[in-house]
């Protein structure tokens, strides 16, 4: 007759783990004495409750002008800018990325080339994109085509990571079968690796469009074009119908590249 | 001109009872033309030229070049700053991260039953992660002056935003049973949640935690630019300055940390997994 066990009891059984609870309670106020320390608290300023709630006001007081204006100021036109800013560094970084991505993959070059392949990606992850900023603006000028090179650079780190993952996943059964079945190198490429990896790639491109929207915002810090240096503009002379209308056409494009995105990746992923 | 024929319309296949199959149109068809012209309309709009790019292209090195040898005595000068910047990544990504969790529960498909609720919490989620990190800590400047307290700030708020996103897609696609059982003993939902549910995600909650945190000590380098302390203002410094060899020191530091933090987190990752 087996033992009876109430609810309690087996309760009670369950793992203490001890060790790791008082390990992260340790951490946690390890990490609370260094924010102390270092992290200095210089007061709370009235003013900016002013500046939050005339930045929220703002979105429903637009300056409707700006907004709907046509020209080279008009929201749309700064968007549309944007819009392009982004799919073009993506699009370049994409290209870019393709080749350094097969000669970083363990499954294609000897290991060695590889290492090195993957030391060049996190040296180019590790520079801040605004540093890409600066370089470009010596070749280009600033603008808007500053921006795209930026981008591009500043993807590629990314995008080749990703797409080695996927290219060191090929399922080798299938060059196999065409091997069987005599095919030539070019038609192995063409029936056996490219539509294995289309599919990663686009959904990997198309991820990297939309962090690079939110990213074109930043850039226009450094005068590489786009909304963003508008934006910045407008909310640090406390413009706010300006900051209204400039921020009402951000959230609706990101909302919809977000949304779109989304379908999209979720089409190639699933087929639905 | 077969060949392109036969892959944007593929011919009828006719099985071996007579019916006529025809594959479906290569989505290529519409794909290829729509990419096309969004590219040659952008390149047109940025006013990209290739021309330029091969003639002046030699110019992105001239930073580089000046940037040899770094300056390796000024990684004195730079020791402290990565630190602020480290914690106040640590600080910023876990205050964020322990918000998200409410956030999380209140948007998810599964855990909240009244859909209005839902709606509006996921509505100003989404508005909110729109917002850039830029607007965030120039608002945040406003209130807490210029300092690491204003990047803390700005970086916790930006990732409850994101997390907030990641964690309830998490929370949607988990497995409801532990939590129905457990309701079905008498607790209530929130905690059936903490029991049922939190135990399964604890894994991935810390993965897209860590995430976030080798992307906050990216951003924090951006920042610090705008005044938001650490790092980043004595990159900003430094490169208003043209001291380009203490810039590479600044950045050989910074590649140094993200390159250590990404190893650990990796490693983190693979244990929990």
């Amino acid at each position: 007759m087996s033992t009876k066990i109430t609810v309690i009891e087996q309760l009670k059984n369950e793992p203490k783990n001890l060790g790791l609870k008082a390990l992260l309670i340790l951490g946690l106020i390890g990490v609370g004495i260094l924010g102390v320390v270092y992290i200095d608290y210089n007061g709370f300023t009235e003013f900016g409750l002013t500046v939050m709630w005339n930045i929220s006001k703002s979105i429903f007081t637009p300056n409707t002008a700006l907004l709907f204006g046509e020209g080279k100021n008009g929201v749309l036109f700064l968007i549309t800018e944007t819009a392009a800013i982004a799919f073009l560094g993506t699009i370049i970084g994409t290209i870019v990325s393709i080749p350094i991505a097969f000669l970083s993959s363990r499954n294609i070059v000897p290991g060695w080339m590889a290492n090195i392949g993957v030391a060049f990606i996190t040296v180019i992850r590790t520079f801040p994109a605004v540093v890409y900023g600066l370089m470009f603006i010596r070749v280009t000028g600033p603008g808007a085509f500053t921006g795209v090179l930026t981008l591009a650079v500043a993807s590629i780190g990314m995008i080749s990571k990703l797409f080695i993952e996927v290219i060191e996943d090929l399922d080798p059964g299938i060059i196999e079968a065409l091997d069987a079945a005599g095919c030539n190198g070019i038609q192995k490429v063409q029936y056996g690796i490219v539509p294995q990896l289309m599919g990663n790639f686009a959904s990997t491109a198309i991820y990297r469009f939309e962090i690079n929207v939110k990213y074109a915002t930043i850039l226009g810090m450094v005068g590489a074009g786009g909304i963003g240096a508008p934006l910045i503009f407008a909310i640090t002379a406390y413009r706010w119908a300006d900051t209204g209308a400039l921020l009402i056409g951000l959230i609706i494009f990101v909302l919809i590249v977000e949304y779109g995105s989304a379908k999209i990746r979720k089409k190639l992923a699933t087929g639905e | 001109m077969d060949k392109i024929k036969k892959f944007f319309l593929p011919k009828p296949i006719i099985l071996s009872n007579g019916k006529v199959v025809q594959p479906a149109m290569s989505p290529m068809v519409y794909v290829i033309p729509i990419l096309l012209v969004m590219f040659f309309y952008s390149t047109s709009l940025t006013g990209f030229a290739l021309g330029t790019l091969i003639n002046r292209g030699s110019r992105f090195f001239d930073i580089l070049v000046k940037m040899f040898p770094p300056n390796f005595g000024y990684f004195t000068k730079v020791w402290t700053p990565m630190v602020v910047t480290l914690v106040m990544s640590i600080v910023g990504t876990l205050a964020g991260a322990a918000f998200s969790i409410p956030a999380a529960y209140l948007s998810s498909e599964n855990m909240v039953k009244s859909p209005l609720l839902k709606f509006i919490v996921r509505s100003i989620m989404s508005v909110l992660r729109t917002i850039p990190l830029l607007v965030l800590v120039i608002l945040f400047l406003n209130m807490f002056g210029a300092g690491a307290f204003t990047g803390m700030i700005s970086l916790g708020v930006f990732t409850f935003t994101i997390m907030t996103k990641m964690f309830y897609e998490l929370i949607d696609t988990c497995d409801m049973g532990p939590f129905e059982a457990i309701e079905s003993s008498g607790a209530s939902r929130v905690k059936a949640f903490w029991t049922g549910i939190m135990p399964q995600l604890w894994g991935q909650y810390i993965s897209i935690l860590l995430y976030n945190f080798e992307m906050n000590i990216r951003n924090a380098a951006i920042l610090g630019y705008v005044g938001a302390g650490g790092i980043g203002i004595l990159l900003n410094d430094r490169l208003g300055w043209r001291a380009y060899p203490e810039v590479a020191m600044i950045l050989l530091v910074l590649m140094l940390s993200v390159y250590l933090i990404e190893s650990l987190s990796r490693y983190i990752r693979k244990r929990l997994l």
